[in-house]
């Protein structure tokens, strides 16, 4: 496509908010975090995914806001809302049955099972290096949503060999344990970074880059990794932000 | 019952030092006036109960008032840190605080089973987490009828439940309408509860989706227009971003917030509304 932008035209930043977008299929019932799992999603209704139906924890359920809401609080999500319902209601009846397809999280640490650390940095909890805010909704997020897709810039600092903290389940130490613990959504499918994109291995649930970002080398991707990183066997480049989601992007952030 | 009094004489009736004390507010009709009463009165020992502790919770810790924390989410939403609550945890300024952590599904259902006048609820979460290990308040239950393994957390019953809502009548009846949170669960849980309200009406007028607290169901009530922000209330205010903004530098180093503290909740005898005091 001759008018399909060059690597210049956009940011790894804006790569991975269009990745992550394009990730939400239309009609699939999504609880969005804040951040840049809103700034997708909310992408995602304007582009290709209109019917996505956007929920948040603070107990808007199809919410269809005019800008970005700048918390999961957002008047703007209560008023767009097709119901607003209490917190105890959208944590019990509405995630907890399994009745939400996506959820869409963060991270402040990844291992290579995708567990997720929101909690503390360093090794005691009682004397943390860095007190993080905490779980939030992320764990019954993590355990009970069809599938979870993470959203986090790829660094060494965030993506470690082991989280100090498990605060939200990923595989756990392998393939075996979502179903030990019994957790009933099949976990995170897929870590989208600005760098490339990662999956778990259908057999060992190990985290392996599968795509890498334009202009993006497998050596930056290693490099910000805290450990060996499996590759699959030809990673495949992600297509480019379209002048459309680029435009669209730019006008929910600077409206 | 509902009884409709001052600001500053519902705190000085319902809150004493060593109360456990719940101000709820889901980013909307967060109670920062009743709050900043209680640093105003010099409360201490408070084990503060939230779910979502931001802006006025990091003025109550920094203030000294606060011994422990109960919580599933410490942060400036939509900014990052609050300086207050971490320079605590971290370095014991301006005391150590204890924390008992939970999630959001956990600290939802202790509240309704508080409100359920029972002494726990069931709920499928934590497996597999690390705050199973650090949390005494989270214990695993096996389902009588299926062996399923779940997870148990106790009912909270706060001494005070504190919350700030659009409206009430005469009578003190409540009403309230857009994003809820766990507004009708943490008054019903408490053993005494104050609500502050934007407007006192002389009739309720019924509004879709709204929800009534009776007075009968409450201590009292105290018309503190403006008592919610920087959060907002829904008909009322808007939001003030800027404001939880600005809240990161004041609040990053000690002096600054102390300065702040001192001129805009200490010295003030009604709080400055520019700054989340009643006006």
């Amino acid at each position: 496509m001759s008018d399909q932008p060059t690597a210049e035209d956009f940011t790894l930043d804006e790569m991975m908010t269009v990745a992550a977008a394009r990730a939400l299929r239309d009609g699939a019932r999504c609880f969005v975090g804040i951040g840049r799992p809103s700034t997708a999603a909310n992408l995602a209704r304007r582009t290709h995914s209109p019917d996505l139906v956007l929920i948040y924890e603070s107990g808007t359920i199809g919410a269809k806001p005019g800008r970005l809401p700048l918390s999961i609080g957002d008047g703007v999500l209560a008023e767009t809302a097709d119901a607003v319902v209490s917190v105890p209601e959208i944590f019990n009846y509405w995630l907890q049955p399994g009745r939400i397809d996506v959820g869409f999280l963060g991270a402040a640490q990844i291992d290579r099972y995708a567990n997720i650390n929101t909690t503390v940095i360093g090794a005691d909890y009682a004397e943390p290096k860095v007190r993080l805010p905490g779980a939030g909704g992320a764990p019954e997020i993590a355990a009970s949503c069809g599938e979870v897709i993470v959203v986090v810039p790829q660094s060494r600092r965030t993506f470690v060999d082991r989280v100090d903290f498990v605060t939200s389940v990923g595989f756990g130490t392998g393939p075996a344990d979502r179903q030990r613990l019994g957790l009933r959504g099949r976990g995170p499918t897929l870590v989208i970074t600005d760098l490339g994109i990662l999956r778990p291995d259908p057999d060992s649930c190990e985290l392996t880059l599968t795509q890498l970002h334009p202009g993006v080398t497998l050596d930056q991707v290693t490099a910000a990794t805290g450990w060996p990183l499996k590759v699959t066997a030809d990673p495949t480049t992600t297509t480019a932000p379209t002048p459309h989601e680029l435009a669209v992007l730019r006008k929910l952030l600077n409206p | 019952m509902g009884e409709i009094s001052s600001l500053a004489e519902a705190v000085a009736e319902l809150v004493h030092d060593g109360d456990s004390v719940a101000l709820e507010g889901f980013t909307h009709l967060i109670p920062t006036a009743a709050g900043q009463e209680i640093i105003r009165q010099g409360r201490r020992d408070l084990t503060l109960i939230r779910m979502t502790p931001d802006i006025v919770y990091d003025q109550l810790i920094g203030a000294g008032c606060a011994r422990k924390l109960i919580f599933s989410w410490a942060g400036n939403p939509g900014v990052g840190s609050l300086h207050r609550f971490r320079d605590a945890v971290q370095r014991g300024w301006p005391r150590p605080l204890e924390i008992e952590e939970h999630s959001h599904a956990g600290m939802a259902n202790r509240y309704v089973a508080g409100a359920s006048g029972l002494p726990f609820a069931v709920l499928r979460g934590y497996v597999g987490t690390d705050l199973v290990a650090h949390t005494p308040t989270i214990a695993p239950i096996t389902c009588p009828f299926t062996g399923e393994e779940l997870t148990a957390v106790p009912a909270l019953n706060p001494d005070v439940g504190i919350v700030h809502a659009q409206r009430a009548d005469r009578h003190g009846n409540v009403q309230v309408w857009g994003i809820t949170g766990v507004h009708k669960e943490v008054v019903l849980a408490a053993k005494r509860s104050l609500v502050t309200v934007e407007e006192i009406v002389d009739e309720l007028e019924p509004r879709p989706g709204a929800m009534v607290l009776p007075g009968w169901a409450l201590t009292r009530v105290a018309h503190v227009p403006g008592g919610a922000h920087p959060s907002y209330a829904m008909d009322y205010s808007d939001r003030d971003n800027d404001y939880y903004q600005q809240w990161d530098e004041i609040s990053r180093d000690r002096e600054t917030f102390t300065r702040w503290l001192d001129e805009h909740v200490l010295t003030t005898t009604t709080g400055d509304p520019a700054y989340g005091g009643a006006p």
